[in-house]
């Protein structure tokens, strides 16, 4: 469960501050998918950044259930404790893939765990089905750079959910993709939502954005807009 | 993190551009080199003169005419004695005492016939051979002395005999030396050389013949070599009392052997240190080298580092990761340096064996850590500069 109350968030550009997040109120259930649209500059990603502990509101709560089932305000929480809950709880998608150029493709999946000191053997036995499943046999042991596009974001998709998160933000996840492939990495991530995971994407694509069962709208760094599907006389 | 996955991360890292990792470790490289070189140079140039000191064995004092610490200069120029024969002669019925050797050294023209060549002369006693085991040739060397003037016999070094005698036997045949006849009873083998001093351009006659031809009223030097039943320090107390008794003053020096090794070993090895340490100059450079270029490569990895951060790597590893890289840069320099200090090192050996050098493993191991030191001292501001970077900020920065 995800509770934000009064969230602002103010950056200096120049000696111009922009209001990039401006008292955000927003309540997310588990297993939710969500998309976020609004024109480019409207704090999407800023909003996406705070919700995966990777920014900080300058004032506001934010209210995250931990694994234990309580929820914790995580605004005053120290950065390492921070960069764990990442690790642990959060899987992130970017639009420009961020893969590691010199680990090959499994490398580059399995890198979280790595990073949590889990032996060999049981970082064989996590990374299979995932690679199964991204469709990537062929490739695990290719550099990024002999990928495409469309592979590379799956990659980055696996990365991303081989630590089992409650949450997955994407910022424009197909942002670089083709539509062919984009919609391959969408369908991906819905069957992850699917199956129970907390799905958030940033995007500028209307009809990707219609496939979310709740849609927000920002402009100017507000929520002008929140509707679920639910709500909708379909 | 698990080390292994560390060291793989870290590796990885520094295998990708090998040739921009490769030109960050040359400097440490060519430091090291410049290291092991100059140590090497220097511990063998110490070895070289302590082999040449200490050939003659450590149980000997050298007394020498004059006092060199006495206050004032009239002083000792009115009241010097000088060393003579006499005290030479009283310090060799000493107890303890194996050989006492008399030394007068100068320099002079000697002929045979119309061959003629310029040498040293050195008048001595007739204990010098056995004292300082120098091997004859032919013939015998100069006789025990019976108190009268000595015969003029005169004992040629090789090359000397080489030079003037060419394949004839110089045996029984007579010389001028310094315009004095000489009878030449015998030859020394070839010694080569000491310190720059050839042993075989040289010619030995007795010492008072010597101090009359330089026209010369004292040794320059009485050579004592003890028996190990005494003690240096209880042997120069003895020449002590002994010279005291004749000359009535202190006017003379006493050197023991391992006295003088011993300062010298000690100067030998700080100017070892001392070279060492003009060559870690150039290991600072590369230091220098390793942390700018460290420090670039974080700016244009911020986005990596952003990833990191963003996937929960903490604040710890990434230091880590980082100075690992430092650290292997700077190994690998250290490594690839010492590889080309011993390539060279070996090459020398091969064509100028003579060469002193000896290159100590203790600085070689000291060098490989060193460099593995200045990687992490160089590498602790760019890691720590990755390790501060807010994810965010570093993911924005691309
Ligand atoms: N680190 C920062 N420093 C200064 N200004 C920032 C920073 N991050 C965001 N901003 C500003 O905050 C506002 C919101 O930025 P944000 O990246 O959230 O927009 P966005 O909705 O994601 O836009 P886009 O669709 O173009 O990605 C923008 O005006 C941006 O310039
Ligand atoms: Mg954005």
């Amino acid at each position: 469960m995800i509770q934000v109350n009064q969230v602002n968030k103010t950056f200096q550009l120049g000696d111009q501050p922009v209001h990039a997040l401006n008292n955000i109120q927003l309540k997310i259930s588990p297993g939710e998918y969500l998309s976020i649209m609004g024109p480019s500059g409207s704090g999407k990603s800023t909003l996406l950044n705070m919700l995966g502990l990777l920014d900080i509101p300058d004032d506001g709560e934010y209210w995250l259930q931990g694994c234990d089932g309580l929820a914790l305000d995580t605004v005053p929480m120290d950065e390492e404790v921070r960069a764990r809950y990442r690790r642990d709880h959060i899987g992130f998608v970017f639009q420009s893939y961020h893969l590691i150029p010199r680990l090959t493709a499994a490398e580059n999946i399995e890198l979280p765990l790595v990073l949590a000191g889990i032996p060999p053997d049981e970082r064989k036995e996590r990374l299979q089905p995932i690679i199964q499943r991204l469709g990537l046999e062929q490739r695990a042991g290719h550099l990024p750079n002999q990928l495409s596009g469309g592979q590379r974001q799956r990659v980055a998709i696996g990365r991303a959910t081989i630590m089992r998160p409650k949450l997955l933000l994407a910022d424009e996840p197909t942002g670089n993709l083709d539509s062919h492939s984009g919609a391959e990495v969408i369908e991906l991530l819905e069957e992850l939502n699917n199956d129970g995971i907390t799905l958030i994407i940033v995007t500028h694509d209307m009809d990707l954005g219609d496939r979310a069962k709740r849609k927000i709208r920002m402009v100017d760094g507000e929520i002008v807009l929140d509707k679920s599907r639910e709500q909708e006389p379909s | 993190m698990r080390w292994q996955d560390w060291f793989h991360l870290v590796f990885s890292s520094v295998r990708y551009n090998p040739l921009k990792s490769l030109l960050t470790s040359l400097g440490i490289a060519i430091g090291i080199t410049a290291v092991t070189l100059l140590t090497s140079l220097g511990e063998g140039v110490r070895g070289y003169v302590m082999d040449n000191f200490s050939q003659f064995g450590t149980r000997i004092i050298a007394v020498m005419p004059g006092k060199d610490d006495t206050s004032g200069m009239g002083g000792m120029l009115s009241s010097v004695r000088f060393l003579t024969l006499g005290d030479a002669y009283s310090l060799e019925r000493l107890p303890h005492v194996d050989y006492m050797v008399a030394n007068v050294q100068g320099s002079g023209p000697i002929k045979f016939g119309a061959r003629s060549r310029n040498t040293e002369i050195l008048g001595t006693t007739s204990s010098f051979q056995q004292a300082w085991d120098f091997p004859l040739a032919s013939g015998q060397f100069l006789p025990v002395n019976r108190g009268q003037v000595s015969s003029a016999h005169a004992v040629l070094g090789q090359k000397v005999k080489q030079e003037l005698f060419l394949a004839q036997n110089p045996l029984g045949k007579f010389v001028r030396i310094a315009g004095q006849r000489y009878r030449v009873i015998g030859v020394m083998q070839s010694k080569g050389s000491m310190l720059g001093f050839d042993l075989d351009d040289m010619v030995y006659i007795p010492a008072d013949r010597a101090l009359t031809l330089f026209n010369r009223e004292g040794l320059m030097e009485i050579d004592v070599v003890f028996s190990a039943q005494t003690t240096s320090s209880k042997m120069a107390e003895r020449i002590h009392e002994k010279l005291i008794e004749r000359h009535g003053q202190e006017d003379f020096t006493l050197i023991t052997q391992d006295e003088m090794l011993d300062s010298l070993d000690s100067i030998l090895s700080l100017l070892t240190l001392g070279i060492g340490a003009l060559g870690s100059i150039s290991l600072l450079v590369g230091g220098v080298g390793i942390f700018t270029i460290m420090t670039t490569n974080i700016r244009e990895r911020s986005a990596e580092i952003g990833l990191l951060r963003a996937i929960g790597t903490s604040r710890n590893q990434l230091l880590s990761l980082f100075l690992g890289e430092a650290m292997l840069l700077s190994f690998i320099g250290g490594l690839l340096g010492m590889l080309a200090a011993m390539a060279i090192l070996l090459i020398t050996s091969i064509f100028a064996p003579s060469f002193p050098i000896s290159p100590n493993p203790i600085y070689l191991i000291a060098a490989l850590l060193i460099s593995g030191l200045i990687g992490l001292v160089s590498g602790i501001r760019p890691a720590w500069l990755a390790s501060k970077m807010s994810p965010v900020h570093a993911l924005r920065n691309e």
